[in-house]
């Protein structure tokens, strides 16, 4: 990869101090724009840029942007969702942990563009102490004039405050984040309206990912153009991607989008191959929402095309031979993982997850979660795997939020890919693993 | 363990608490109710019993049942009493493959509880927690605002080494 955007500096001693990240050049795309950018400007070079939202879903975040309503007198916001708990990502972590700055520099640059004058950012509270790091952090930001009143005497003004949450996944869901800063139960809100019309308080709002964000001092500095020159096809740019599980080098790296999956996996620069004396089994490549693919069929697409990372290569031949790139939470298994144990974990997570309003997901994550235990426990039997098919084609869609799909999917999958395991599971009568 | 009869904030919390209404518009101020209970909660023991959820909301000026509401939906909040230290272990996939059923069984054994229950001198508390979002790092423990990575029943051993000798507790003002 020719230059790293997002983590350049981050091996920099002292990074989350202003001075250090002042002295690398921070803060000098908030000193252009409030020079020589109308808000609308900066929205252009970020709609240029192809960025793409990090947390997930992938939607273009100039086109998000641009949907805020400008027309009402009323407030607007831009909100950072740092509320990171999808199991198998922790990239957000580590961009608040040590380079908060560049966190809060991107904060004041969409702040600008949208037109907010109070911005949050919304960090799930068991990182209370990645919150403290960020509030240091913006108390240096003000003392050195690019928080608060008339910054850097352009008359635009901005406070920026952190937000904790306390220990509900559901709330990396934009709209239930939203009902949470508004000291609310983080239930999701019925979209249409969307945030950008009825948002935070019932005013417009954009929330956009840490990741999201902290790519777009780059942006500023260097151009929308240069960002889209990097990476392929739609999937522009660069993309944190955090590995764990069965791998020599867990951690997170940052990718030139379309790097071959088969070189993530196994070049010394990445996750340095699986563990001595084992072979690769499965993995879930954008968090645990994200379809499970065995390990033929992630290396390479069905019809035998090398597989990349990027959205697009990811997403290829649908779910029945293809997965996400969602969050870039990239869990890697092999031959020792037990797939069923594996998901019942991940059942019992969307369960207790489950905010409870709509009845498909709330009674449906619990059933998957009972029926998956008695299938692990020797308990099961054939039509039990049948009926999780049925449990998860019943929940997927029919949820006011997208926990619903992100439950079902999971289970769809692996039954699809290792249907094998689990009919195993039942003849036994015990795990086989 | 010793009861904190007085609920009440002292000046230096009650200003803290002031910064933080200051944050949200005018009429907004039920925003401060998550970081007000996870300060309330640190400072009662670890857990919010009715009348510190009554001082909360009388504090923001809003409903009882509104901060009732709240501090039942998220997971971070204890609505019963909790040991001095509470042992959060997480349980979710990536910590799984790493055997964080072992680090569970590990701290159950020592401890002679299950997840779930505090032990007989009100020290400890085990609970089993999901993602906690370290998964490089796995498996994984939280114990109040500090996360203790790349567990080990030797590592494990040797924090309850020190926590027993240092009479840990994991109730302590997060802002602070």
């Amino acid at each position: 990869m020719a230059e790293k955007i997002l983590l350049k500096n981050i091996d920099v001693p002292g990074l989350a101090s202003f001075e250090v990240y002042r002295k690398l050049g921070g803060y000098s795309a908030v000193e252009k724009v409030l020079k020589n950018f109308t808000p609308d400007q900066v929205t252009s070079e970020v709609t240029k840029s192809g960025l793409r939202g990090r947390g997930g879903a992938g939607f273009p975040a100039g086109m998000k942007w641009g949907f805020i309503d400008k027309k009402t007198n009323n407030p607007r916001y831009f909100v950072c969702n740092f509320d990171e708990s999808e199991p198998g990502t922790f990239k957000d972590r580590h961009i608040g942990q040590l380079n908060p700055h560049q966190l809060i520099e991107g904060m004041i640059l969409g702040s600008y563009a949208l037109g907010a004058r109070t911005s949050y950012i919304y960090i799930r509270g068991e990182l209370f102490y990645v919150l403290r790091i960020i509030e240091k952090a913006i108390a240096e930001a003000y003392k050195n004039g690019f928080l608060g009143e008339n910054i850097l005497g352009s008359g635009y003004s901005l406070d920026l405050y952190c937000q904790p949450g306390a220990g509900a996944y559901i709330c990396g869901e934009e709209t239930a984040l939203l009902e949470s800063l508004e000291g609310k139960r983080g239930n999701p809100r019925i979209k249409p309206p969307f945030p950008a019309v009825v948002g935070l308080y019932g005013c417009p709002t954009v929330v956009n990912n840490v990741e999201t964000i902290a790519a777009l001092p780059w942006i500023i500095n260097n151009g929308g153009e240069a960002y889209s020159a990097v990476g392929i096809g739609n999937s522009k740019g660069t993309k944190l991607i955090s590995a764990c599980g069965h791998i020599n080098k867990p951690g997170i790296y940052e990718i030139e989008l379309g790097l071959p999956v088969e070189e993530f996996i196994y070049s010394d620069e990445y996750c340095g191959g699986i563990r001595p004396g084992h072979t690769l089994k499965a993995v879930v490549a954008g968090g645990s929402s994200v379809p499970i693919l065995p390990a033929n069929l992630i290396l390479k697409t069905a019809e035998g095309k090398p597989r990349l990372m990027s959205y697009e290569s990811l997403s290829e031949g649908g779910f029945q031979s293809g997965t996400m790139l969602g969050s870039g939470g990239f869990i890697v298994m092999d031959e020792t993982t037990c797939i069923v144990k594996n998901l019942l974990t991940f059942a019992k997570f969307y369960h207790h997850e489950s905010c409870g309003q709509c009845s498909p997901c709330r009674e449906g994550t619990g059933w998957m979660e009972k029926i998956l235990h008695r299938i692990e426990s020797g308990h099961g039997t054939m039509k039990d795997i049948d009926l999780l098919v049925d449990i998860s084609k019943h929940i997927e869609g029919n949820t006011i939020c997208p926990l619903g799909d992100a439950a079902a999917w999971p289970v769809a999958s692996a039954i699809r890919h290792f249907r094998e395991e689990f009919e195993e599971h039942v003849k036994l009568q015990k795990c086989p693993f | 363990m010793p009861e904190k009869l007085n609920i009440e904030f002292n000046r230096e919390t009650l200003d803290l608490v002031n910064k933080i209404i200051k944050r949200y518009p005018e009429g907004r101020q039920k925003s401060a109710l998550l970081p007000v209970l996870h300060i309330a909660q640190a400072e009662n023991h670890g857990w919010l019993s009715s009348e510190t959820m009554e001082y909360v909301a009388s504090l923001l000026d809003i409903q009882p049942i509104e901060v009732f509401e709240v501090a039942s939906f998220y997971s971070m909040f204890n609505l019963q009493p909790v040991g001095n230290c509470v042992i959060e272990v997480c349980q979710t996939g990536p910590c799984m493959l790493k055997g964080s059923e072992e680090i569970l069984a590990h701290f159950e054994n020592r401890l002679g509880i299950k997840a779930g229950e505090t032990t007989a001198d009100g020290k400890f508390t085990i609970k089993t927690v999901e993602c906690l979002a370290a998964c490089g790092n796995a498996p994984v423990i939280q114990v109040g605002t500090e996360y203790h990575e790349n567990l080990t029943t030797q590592k494990a051993d040797d924090l309850l080494e020190k926590w027993q000798a240092e009479n840990k507790t994991s109730h302590t003002n997060p802002y602070l």
